[in-house]
């Protein structure tokens, strides 16, 4: 039914993705559709790397890493945004236009009240796209 | 898990800049915010208890700051200009010097701006109000105030061959010595937070001085300073600006220029800059800066067109000539006999310019990845001073020119600039001897509140990032707290009183920060030759 999942990730915070990435790949080998992790950063260095090319490179070893323990068909794509805090949610927009991907599959807290003014990453997706939209909460 | 621990190619482990300081490690995160600790509480603590403080103790902060500007940019001239000397000559060798050849995040990076907006961004950051407030005042002033005792250099006008003087002591003071401090602040943090990998703070320049130290109290100070002066430099012009604006608005429209005017003035250019903020660097703070620009420049036509093109560039060359000719002399701080310009005027902007650098320095940094150095320095520090210098003499060419006309088209100029000191309609009495005075001047005012609010944005968005321990995707809640934070800051100062006090404070600390920028020079030298290896 679906051809490619796109899993936005952030790196920064495994221990809350762990449902989402096991509902990933169960719907990936379940539909036998490609993964591909993606992941939005600045150039400026941050947590996780000091540059972009060690962002990419560490989220490629995510992705080899989870495409092996899951046996699923796994890719990695950095975004690389001037400004992560407003962008993040057009990155991820155009990343699905960008590989074609016809689900998405990514983590989403629990909405609390801030979400009334500034509405989650998921949400805005899945008002903003066409294509399907699975949300996984974190518990 | 993925192994995350290993590094890619070009980190900080392969460049001799080792640290194994991880970026956000001394972040707190209450309320889903991420803060750096101690940085964010100290600064917002300290903040506050001054603004308490200075509205407390009105007239002996009135007092104290209004004795303490005065008496550093006198006892400290020689300090201030050498130091802004050193500066400048660095900037020019970086560029003869082979590290000219090193690019902003490594050998293949591509600049994240293209030139238009790069410029824009830079210059509508930088600059402020500072082009339409004194663009007429400056030159007017220098020629013909205080009876002749504030030409620059002591440099007669009147005499053949001089009368450019005016101009140029004002294109001295907007030109290469200003925007040199601007290069060396934002070309070091460029070089450590793109080609060393450090995070995108100001600590992060001293690491071969201080090493893991940074990572200490060191650093807490220097960012909590930086931190201070940003947001006092930014409110006190907010408030002050607001003030301007609210003139302006009285003198084209007749609206009483009552407190509830500003302050109404002060919410809408914070609501502005909240607008831009939320919808971050591309959306708001590039496109604002973009329609800065091109208001700006039309208004630069305007003027240009209506004083003549010819005759005022033939100015511009006078100009540009005497300027590189005095510029010695205009940069030495011993024996001088133009007490008025060089004490009232020079060592204040020199001042000005270092206290504002941490906040400009730091905004051009992150937009500067993928350029040279030499292209940098080209494009920060030549080419502000070549615009500066052409609408300095624009306006205060055409301003001169009514002047001396002796037809009185030039009475109501000196009458705000010479006769009474009424420097916010300096620019309105030029504008007002030209057509279409009803359309230009509310033009003109809007210009004003959009350089404000792109000084104010990126002055968000700086200490955001600073507060946030160098991260620059710090959650949105944090840039509205700190943009809200200077509007309400500069309103309780306007209302309480104590917006100049703080003016003299946020220049005071100019004078301590000249020492980090000066060390930045030896520290970005380091960096760079690093990188040519």
């Amino acid at each position: 039914m679906f051809q490619r999942i796109l899993a936005p990730v952030d790196l920064a915070h495994l221990e809350k993705l762990e449902r989402a990435l096991k509902v990933t790949a169960e719907e990936a080998r379940h539909h036998g559709a490609p993964v591909t992790f993606v992941s939005v950063t600045a150039a400026a260095p941050g947590p996780l790397a000091h540059n972009p090319d060690e962002f990419k490179a560490k989220l490629e070893a995510f992705a080899r890493e989870q495409a092996e323990s899951r046996g699923i068909d796994a890719s990695a794509l950095a975004v690389i945004s001037h400004d992560p805090t407003t962008d993040v949610d057009d990155a991820l927009l155009g990343a699905i236009d960008d590989t074609g991907a016809d689900l998405v599959i990514m983590a989403s807290h629990k909405p609390g009240v801030a979400a009334y003014f500034w509405p989650s990453n998921g949400g805005k997706i899945a008002s903003h796209s066409d294509v399907s939209v699975f949300l996984v909460r974190d518990t | 898990m993925a192994n995350l621990e290993n590094p890619g190619p070009g980190t900080a482990e392969s460049s001799g800049f080792e640290t194994d300081y991880q970026l956000g490690q001394d972040n707190i995160r209450p309320f889903g915010l991420d803060i750096h600790n101690p940085v964010f509480v100290i600064s917002g603590l300290v903040i506050i208890a001054f603004v308490l403080l200075a509205l407390a103790n009105q007239e002996a902060s009135a007092e104290f700051f209004g004795w303490l500007r005065p008496f550093l940019t006198r006892e400290f001239d020689w300090f201030l200009v050498i130091a802004v000397d050193i500066m400048l000559i660095f900037c020019l060798a970086l560029v003869v010097l082979p590290v000219g050849g090193v690019r902003i995040g490594g050998k293949d990076a591509v600049p994240d701006y293209s030139y238009p907006a790069w410029i824009a961004m830079l210059f509508a950051a930088g600059i402020g109000i500072g082009l339409l407030f004194f663009g007429v005042l400056e030159p007017v002033y220098y020629t013909y105030a205080e009876g002749g005792a504030a030409h620059p250099l002591g440099i007669d006008p009147s005499t053949p061959g001089n009368e450019n003087i005016g101009i140029v002591g004002t294109v001295h003071h907007w030109g290469l010595g200003g925007w040199c401090v601007y290069a060396v602040v934002g070309l070091t943090l460029a070089v450590y937070t793109y080609n060393k990998g450090l995070p995108m703070t100001l600590r992060s320049a001293f690491y071969p001085i201080l090493g893991e130290r940074i990572w200490g109290w060191w650093g807490h100070i220097i960012d909590t300073l930086a931190v201070f002066a940003t947001l006092f430099g930014l409110t006190t012009s907010l408030g002050l600006g607001a003030k301007q604006i609210a003139a302006g608005l009285n003198d084209v429209f007749g609206i009483e220029p009552s407190n509830t005017v500003v302050v109404v003035l002060i919410i809408g250019i914070t609501a502005v800059a909240l607008g831009s903020v939320l919808m971050g660097m591309d959306k708001g703070v590039k496109r604002l800066s973009e329609i800065n620009m091109i208001m700006a420049v039309a208004l630069f036509f305007f003027v240009l067109i209506l004083a003549g093109i010819g005759s005022t560039l033939a100015r511009f060359g006078d100009v540009m000539v005497q300027y590189v000719m005095h510029l010695p002399a205009l940069n030495n701080p011993f024996g001088r006999e133009d007490t008025s310009y060089f004490h009232g005027w020079t060592t204040f902007y020199w001042a000005w310019w270092i206290a504002w650098s941490p906040f400009v320095g730091m905004f051009i940094a992150r937009i500067s990845r993928g350029r040279t150095v030499r292209e940098f320095i080209l494009f920060v520090l030549i080419a502000p001073t070549i615009v500066c210098a052409l609408w300095m003499t624009t306006f205060g060419g055409a301003a001169i020119n009514m002047i001396e006309g002796g037809t009185g088209a030039g009475d109501g100029i000196t009458a705000v600039v010479v006769d009474a000191y009424k420097p916010e309609l300096a620019l309105f009495r030029l504008l007002d001897q030209y057509p279409l005075y009803s359309i230009i001047a509310p033009i003109s005012l809007v210009l004003i509140i959009v350089f404000f609010v792109t000084s104010s944005d990126s002055g968000s968005l700086v200490i955001d990032t600073i507060t946030a321990g160098g991260k620059i995707d710090a959650p949105v809640a944090q840039r509205v707290f700190w943009c809200t934070l200077e509007g309400l800051v500069a309103i309780a100062l306007l209302l309480g009183g104590g917006l100049s006090a703080l003016q003299g404070a946020a220049v005071s600390t100019g004078i301590p920060f000249t020492l980090v920028v000066l060390a930045m020079c030896w520290c970005v030298y380091l960096a760079l030759r690093s990188e040519e290896r």
